[in-house]
């Protein structure tokens, strides 16, 4: 192993220890020493693991070991890739339907949880990986959504297909407001504003008690209602049907999810997406060259907040529960990182992340305390190692390193 | 209360927040004017300090240290916690911050925020949800100006925050050490030129800028009784917007913008529903990054000054 | 003048930016104690060589050597510590550090005090008008005192080679004519100065001898005086 590789190691090791060392807890009252050093544990595991197989990479020996398994699989591999992608997708999209059947009630939900996720992944995706705009207060417009739901439905019964166009509408013209101020800043602060913008819309949902009733949230929407003909004595009637059972759910955000996942791969290839990478690669450039960026960048926020306004309409309908508690700024933290480790820009890659992420730490409900620590600490770490994600959108991962390249010499 | 006395109530409560909100700014400051980043885990380093000063505190007063030397208790509660927070703040910034040193903003934007996360979550889970409570030992006694009313704990707090701000104004003016910073953060290029070990004083930045908020860290939680995990993302944005509108960059602006959020958090408090103060410093905030992004005492938002 | 055992050489130096190939292989060698400056087009990239004899931009391939060892790998503070220091292009102050912390910085590796005054007041006597100007701002100064300024402040190093880029861009004649004069005299104090210009009769008519560069390849080189009567040199950057 190579000497800086071995040191570089025990840096990252003791630096970790140093991290978790606030985690050994108090030692008058609780100590948990035991804990925190099974954390630690965890993280050197794996950082040592990586190592080997780094060290295995680069001398070859990786190659070797993995040779017998290889010619096993080779004249699979073979078949695999001769096989178009719309097999894969095929199949990928027939598991997702049959899904509902084969599971239980939690394994639905979660599901379903993943499912929202992935629809707010993507929706901030337009803002951050096609318009390339730091939006840390998206969570924001997920309220939004959920909160004019709740609140039309509580006040006036508009059905949830009703509100869903206002829900968008009003999103979209929260992200305007918001983008507004913001058209003219840089990362940094672009990330500082929308965090606050974010952060003031859940204190603005839990003090104005009147409107929203505070903390204690709003309960008891509908579940969307679907209309159905049916023949009868009547003749011809709608039948209502609400959707109460969770495959019914289900498959309901599965559709939304379908149709944001082909909205936003349509947005990503017509000119409007191609304006957004100029924007996001040299934003002077772009307006030099006649691009409207002020346009475009709120076009960003108001299509990115009309998708996590469906979700947070679809969400407090499914729980027919809301609470500004839901709309923490951690939430968009967790929809970013599920965003730049899916890879910013790819759409396999955050939905991958998203089912991933979310899934994950509900299977094995041991890991649930340690989530977010692992997020943070891969979400660092990623950017450092691999910052195109896990399933690097093709344009992306030559900018990434394009950069490194440029500056290399300061 | 009679109005003299109130504006003089207000002042002492607007100095008392600024200076602390002051400390935690030129956190922000110093870091950003020398590699212009923003550090989301400040706010994080600020609670670490108050949780290693709670710790060392339950260990002494164990030893019933605390009652008899209060000077030596609180050198060791302050000195360690800003010795422990200012290794983790080279640590982070050698291990998330120095690689992405050239990469896009982008990267080192998410990496701060990994580590702000990171650390936020590894503090809940080793110091639980609640709010974990302070040894009282600040003294509530104090002295009356006509109706005003400043306690011994209040003046033991300015005073320390004085001196380290003081310190650090020296020591940035005067000392080589801290003549580099000032060159580093003006022109890096030139200072290496200058034979200046921009790496070496990168890592400096990461040890004065933690240690100061950990002491911030150390006297909220002397004054409030009580810290919490997440108790540093509020004081992170407040600290921030300090930092923002004394004109990031500028020591003496954070000095002065802390002086004048905290003036504004206290005379909203007074006058209006303190529910809201929160959003007011957020609004604020977002004021002047839309309005003058560079500040009261700043010029040119890239660059840097002392 | 040491012809023998040039101070500078750089053999074979290939730079880029990016993909952008700025040096194309050029090769020069400076003896001790004269004054070698290299001129060429806007572009030709004559500031980028200065850049990658520092380690600013280091070189892809090639070999730097200063007296005689290798510096091409080393970094900026490293290529400093040896000897050489850099008024570069655009002068580069600091801008918030008064005009006398600007000089000092020059003198950030030296720990001798006493012999660090000195040149302080060699360099005041050099640039009476930055004695006047010790508390004021740099970013304050006007473009000439900024200049002076920033060559005081290469002095300040006692650099055993000083690397000037474009010295008179920008400067009123009178002014380019004290800065010209100043680097004659700190070139007899024993200080090899290579230097890059736009103004190519001043620079050849102050330097010992030259080089001409074009898109990024040495394509001349001489004696500056023969330069001067070069019938090649005279039509391309002599405007005659």
């Amino acid at each position: 192993m190579a000497k800086s590789d071995l040191k570089k190691f025990f840096v990252y090791s003791v630096f970790l220890g140093i991290l978790i060392l606030p985690m050994v807890g108090f030692p008058t009252t609780s100590f948990h020493a035991g804990r925190a050093f099974g954390v630690w544990g965890v993280f050197v595991a794996i950082l040592a693991i990586g190592l080997i197989a780094k060290t295995l990479r680069g001398t070859g020996g990786y190659r070797k070991s993995t040779a017998g398994l290889s010619s096993l699989f080779s004249p699979a591999s073979g078949t695999i890739k001769r096989i178009p992608r719309k097999y894969y997708i095929s199949i990928l999209l027939l598991m997702v339907i049959i899904f509902p059947l084969v599971a239980n009630r939690y394994m639905i939900d979660v599901g379903i949880t993943c499912l929202i996720y992935v629809v707010l992944g993507l929706g901030l995706n337009i803002v951050v990986g096609l318009a390339g705009l730091l939006d840390l207060g998206y969570i924001a417009f997920y309220a939004v959504g959920a909160y004019s739901y709740s609140l039309l439905n509580l006040h006036f019964g508009l059905s949830f297909w009703a509100c869903l166009p206002i829900g968008v509408a009003l999103g979209a013209v929260l992200g305007c407001i918001i983008g507004y101020p913001t058209l003219k800043m840089r990362g940094d602060y672009l990330a500082i504003v929308t965090m606050g913008f974010g952060e003031i819309i859940r204190l603005v949902l839990n003090n104005w008690d009147k409107l929203t009733h505070g903390p204690n949230g709003l309960l008891g929407m509908e579940k969307p209602l679907i209309y159905y003909p049916s023949l009868g004595e009547g003749g011809l009637t709608w039948e209502v049907f609400k959707l109460k059972s969770l495959p019914g759910l289900y498959y309901l955000i599965f559709i939304l999810a379908i149709l944001t996942i082909i909205a936003v791969n349509r947005l990503d290839k017509s000119r409007v997406g191609r304006a957004w990478v100029a924007i996001r690669e040299d934003e002077v450039a772009a307006e030099l060259s006649g691009v409207p960026t002020t346009w475009l960048k709120l076009l960003a926020y108001a299509m990115g907040a009309a998708f996590a306004s469906v979700g947070g309409a679809f969400f407090a309908a499914k729980l027919s529960y809301t609470n500004p508690n839901f709309f923490i700024f951690m939430e968009s933290c967790i929809v970013l990182c599920i965003v730049v480790l899916g890879g910013v820009g790819s759409i396999p890659g955050i939905i991958l992340a998203g089912v991933v992420l979310i899934a994950v730490p509900e299977v094995f409900r041991e890991l649930q305390t340690y989530r977010m620590l692992a997020f943070g600490l891969a979400m660092a770490v990623m950017m450092v190692l691999r910052p195109e994600g896990l399933i690097p959108a093709t344009r992306r991962k030559r900018e990434f390193h394009e950069e490194k390249q440029l500056s290399a010499g300061d | 209360m009679d109005t003299q006395s109130f504006i003089i109530q207000q002042l002492i409560n607007a100095i008392f927040l600024g200076s602390i909100y002051a400390l935690i700014a030129l956190g922000y400051t110093m870091v950003y004017g020398i590699i212009e980043l923003i550090n989301f885990a400040h706010g994080e380093l600020f609670t670490s300090g108050a949780f290693i000063g709670i710790i060392v505190l339950a260990i002494l007063q164990k030893f019933g240290f605390v009652e008899t030397h209060f000077i030596l208790t609180m050198i060791l509660a302050f000195g360690l916690a800003m010795a422990y927070v200012a290794v983790l703040g080279v640590a982070i910034e050698q291990v998330a911050y120095k690689p992405l040193r050239n990469a896009s903003r982008l990267a080192a934007i998410l990496s701060a925020l990994g580590m702000s996360i990171f650390l936020s979550n590894g503090m809940m889970l080793s110091q639980g949800v609640s709010d974990r409570a302070y040894p009282q030992l600040l003294s509530i006694r104090g002295v009356s100006i006509m109706d005003a009313r400043i306690t011994y704990g209040q003046i033991f707090i300015i005073i320390l925050s004085v001196a380290l701000m003081a310190a650090l104004y020296v020591f940035v003016k005067g000392s080589r050490l801290g003549k580099a910073m000032r060159a580093t953060a003006q022109n890096k290029t030139m200072a290496r030129m200058c034979g200046i070990d921009i790496d070496k004083t990168i890592r400096v930045t990461f040890i004065i800028g933690p240690a100061l908020g950990a002491a911030a860290g150390v006297m909220v939680g002397l004054y409030y009784g009580s810290v919490r995990f997440d108790m540093g993302f509020i004081y992170m944005i407040k600290a921030f917007a300090a930092a923002i509108l004394g004109g990031i960059g500028s020591i003496p602006g954070a000095m002065l913008g802390g002086l004048i959020i905290g003036g504004v958090e206290v005379l909203w408090s007074a006058f209006l529903p303190s529910e809201w103060k929160d959003v007011t410093t957020f609004i604020v905030l977002i004021l002047v990054l839309y309005l003058k992004p560079s500040g009261i005492l700043g010029e040119d938002v890239a660059e840097t000054r002392v | 003048m040491d012809g023998a055992n040039p101070i500078l050489q750089l053999e074979d130096v290939h730079t880029y930016y990016g993909n952008i190939h700025a040096l194309k292989g050029i090769s020069l060698s400076i003896p001790h104690g004269g004054i070698a400056c290299l001129i060429g087009a806007n572009g030709a990239g004559k500031s980028t060589t200065l850049l990658t004899i520092f380690g600013v931009q280091p070189a892809a391939e090639g070999k730097i050597l200063f007296d005689g060892q290798p510096i091409q790998n080393l970094r900026p503070e490293q290529v400093a510590a040896k000897g050489v220091a850099q008024t570069p292009e655009g002068r580069q102050i600091f801008p918030r550090m008064t005009s006398l912390e600007n000089l000092e910085m020059g003198a950030f590796l030296r720990r001798d005090k006493a012999e660090t005054a000195k040149d302080l007041e060699w360099v005041y006597t050099l640039f009476p008008i930055l004695k006047q100007r010790t508390k004021q701002l740099g970013g304050t100064l006007s473009g000439g005192e900024q200049q002076m300024l920033a060559m005081g402040r290469a002095l300040m190093s006692r650099p055993r080679l000083l690397l000037l880029d474009e010295p008179s861009l920008g400067l009123a004649p009178k002014l380019v004519k004290t800065i010209f004069q100043a680097i004659l005299t700190i070139n007899k104090s024993g200080t090899t100065i290579f230097l890059v210009e736009q103004n190519a009769h001043m620079a050849l008519s102050n330097s010992d001898m030259g080089y001409v560069m074009e898109t990024g390849r040495i394509v001349l080189e001489d004696d500056a005086k023969a330069l001067l009567q070069s019938e090649q040199v005279k039509k391309a950057y002599l405007g005659e």
